[in-house]
């Protein structure tokens, strides 16, 4: 939005409410403030909601029957980014997750070694920030163990979760050209913290209704966090890093649409 | 028409006895009106920001893409068309939902046109911050107001309806359609119609926050029932979207009602406290 919108509508605001002497203020300071003001409501939600909703309590499950006859892939839905295709068109076979950042052992895992760990399928209901909701079945291995086996050091506080598609070249209708190599696009990452890195509904999913995760919905894996809205659940993950903070990444806000504005705590 | 103007039995002296002015509301009350209209302004207009990045409803669980319950699109050949749809029924909204004016003067696809939404252009980012900030305001203001309602004895003393008032609702009923509003002794309570939509207010808004709450994935895991109270998450916020339209309709009645009933009188009740309550007239007797 124009930022003189903004402004106007909060000099208006603060007239109306008698909180500011509309003459005089340096507006981009007023601006600032505004933004700043607006913000501190998502630490209070998250503190709020962490109160609420203990560390294991689970995100409604829903049965077979409630399954959605299609799921609605958002975001990105086939990427361009130069390597993706490559590994597309063997089935993602030459594919692994590397695990990397503050971890005593990092782990290089093929979707063979992922199958073979201990599985979990949950019927989840994702909640997309745009206001919609669809069902599906997800089954993949909980990423607390695959954490585990990677010995995180006690400085790591969150998990990035690094992405091949870039949602700004990735929409439904361009010419599936794989991108230009000299092109550095922003790529898709996410950041969670541990509390939901290690809840037992967080998996690296990568079967979506009974099938391979089809490349809409992020093959060959994406990450489920189901007590937080669907941008937070990255797809087409290239790499896990774990990390003690997130300000040095791409825009600093600790993912891509966080750095477009949006919250980091997405559980409302 | 007497009965319309408050205060205009009153002459010089006589106004003293015969039209005393009396504290009807606390200052908490009327600090907690004002902050509202605020705080109910900016929640509407972010509100149908938010709405807009997805211009439809559902009832259930989950999103029924092929049919919803309302949508607001651009359809025809080239879009030139704002259709809104409820169930079966199609509407032409051109100019108004579905497809308006932005503020770059263009016609674009948007469910609610720009001037009622809070940023006036499509910002769903925005539109959610400003809305978690005012629906957290809007939660401690109503947390304030209720616990003052309770221990001051407000809820209980001016708003509770009594055995009595229940059996004279439908001549208070009449006497509202005839805008015959009360005088004297009698304007110094609430009557029946006044504490029920008052208290109805009350009720919509904890229904409002819970089906706010209940569109969260964090609260759903935490406390399961408000999704069977809503029958859903695309019910809840199909009844959110419902209850925040209900509220305008109040606003509406709400505001007819003061400008009709003395809007001087009422103004300044709510503003300074003091209410006239006027002399009883003839015609309002019995």
């Amino acid at each position: 939005m124009p930022p003189d919108t903004n402004r106007r509508r909060f000099l208006g605001l603060a007239a109306a409410m008698g909180v500011l002497p509309v003459a005089g203020c340096d507006q981009d300071a007023v601006n600032a403030e505004v933004t700043a003001t607006l913000d501190s409501a998502e630490t209070l939600t998250r503190a709020a909601q962490r109160l609420f909703i203990s560390r294991t309590s689970l995100a409604p499950e829903f049965t077979e029957a409630d399954i959605a006859p299609s799921f609605r892939p958002n975001g990105s839905v086939s990427p361009r980014e130069h390597g993706y295709k490559a590994f597309a068109k063997t089935k993602f076979a030459d594919w692994k997750l590397r695990v990397e950042g503050l971890v005593e052992k990092p782990l290089d895992l093929s979707l063979a070694d992922l199958r073979a760990m201990p599985a979990r399928t949950q019927i989840t209901r994702h909640d997309c920030v745009e206001g919609w909701s669809a069902i599906g079945k997800w089954t993949g291995a909980p990423l607390a163990p695959i954490l585990d086996l990677a010995k995180p050091a006690n400085t790591a506080k969150y998990v990035v979760f690094h992405c091949f598609d870039a949602p700004d070249y990735d929409s439904g209708d361009d010419d599936g050209s794989e991108l230009s190599s000299d092109l550095k696009p922003d790529l898709y990452y996410e950041s969670i913290d541990l509390i939901d890195a290690r809840h037992p509904q967080t998996i690296l999913a990568y079967e979506l209704n009974g099938a391979p995760l089809p490349v809409s919905n992020g093959a060959p894996l994406r990450v489920r966090v189901e007590r937080q809205l669907g941008y937070k659940m990255a797809k087409y993950i290239k790499s896990v890093e774990l990390i003690a903070d997130y300000s040095k990444i791409a825009g600093g806000n600790g993912g891509f649409w966080e750095d477009r504005g949006y919250e980091w705590y997405a559980g409302i | 028409m007497t009965s319309l103007t408050p205060g205009i039995d009153t002459h010089g002296g006589r106004a003293e006895t015969a039209n005393p002015l009396y504290v009807r509301h606390s200052p908490v009350v009327r600090a907690a009106h004002w902050l509202n209209v605020v705080f109910m302004a900016i929640l509407l207009m972010s509100g149908l920001q938010i709405f807009n990045a997805h211009p439809a409803l559902y009832w259930g669980k989950q999103s029924t893409f092929a049919d919803p319950a309302l949508s607001m699109r651009a359809t025809g050949q080239d879009g030139s068309h704002g259709v809104t749809k409820i169930g079966a029924l199609s509407f032409d909204t051109t100019g108004w939902l579905g497809l308006s004016k932005g503020s770059d003067g263009e016609l674009t696809e948007r469910g609610f046109p720009s001037w009622i939404t809070l940023p006036a252009d499509q910002d769903l980012a925005t539109g959610r911050r400003w809305h978690f900030f005012f629906a957290w305001a809007f939660v401690v203001n109503g947390a304030v107001y209720l616990l003052y309602a309770l221990a001051s004895g407000h809820l209980w003393r001016d708003l509770t309806p009594r055995a009595r008032e229940w059996r004279e609702i439908t001549r208070s009923i009449l006497r509202h359609a005839m805008l015959r509003f009360p005088r004297g002794e009698e304007a110094r309570h609430y009557n029946i119609i006044q504490k029920l939509s008052y208290l109805g207010v009350i009720v919509f808004a904890l229904a409002m926050i819970l089906a706010g709450l209940a569109m969260s994935p964090g609260m759903d895991a935490a406390f399961p029932f408000l999704l069977e109270l809503f029958g859903g998450r695309q019910s809840a916020r199909t009844i959110h979207f419902i209850l925040a339209w209900s509220f305008v309709a109040f606003l509406a009645v709400h505001v007819a009602m003061v400008i009709l009933s003395g809007f001087f009188n009422n103004m300044r009740s709510m503003i300074t406290g003091r209410y006239a309550t006027g002399e009883r007239s003839p015609d309002d007797a019995a």
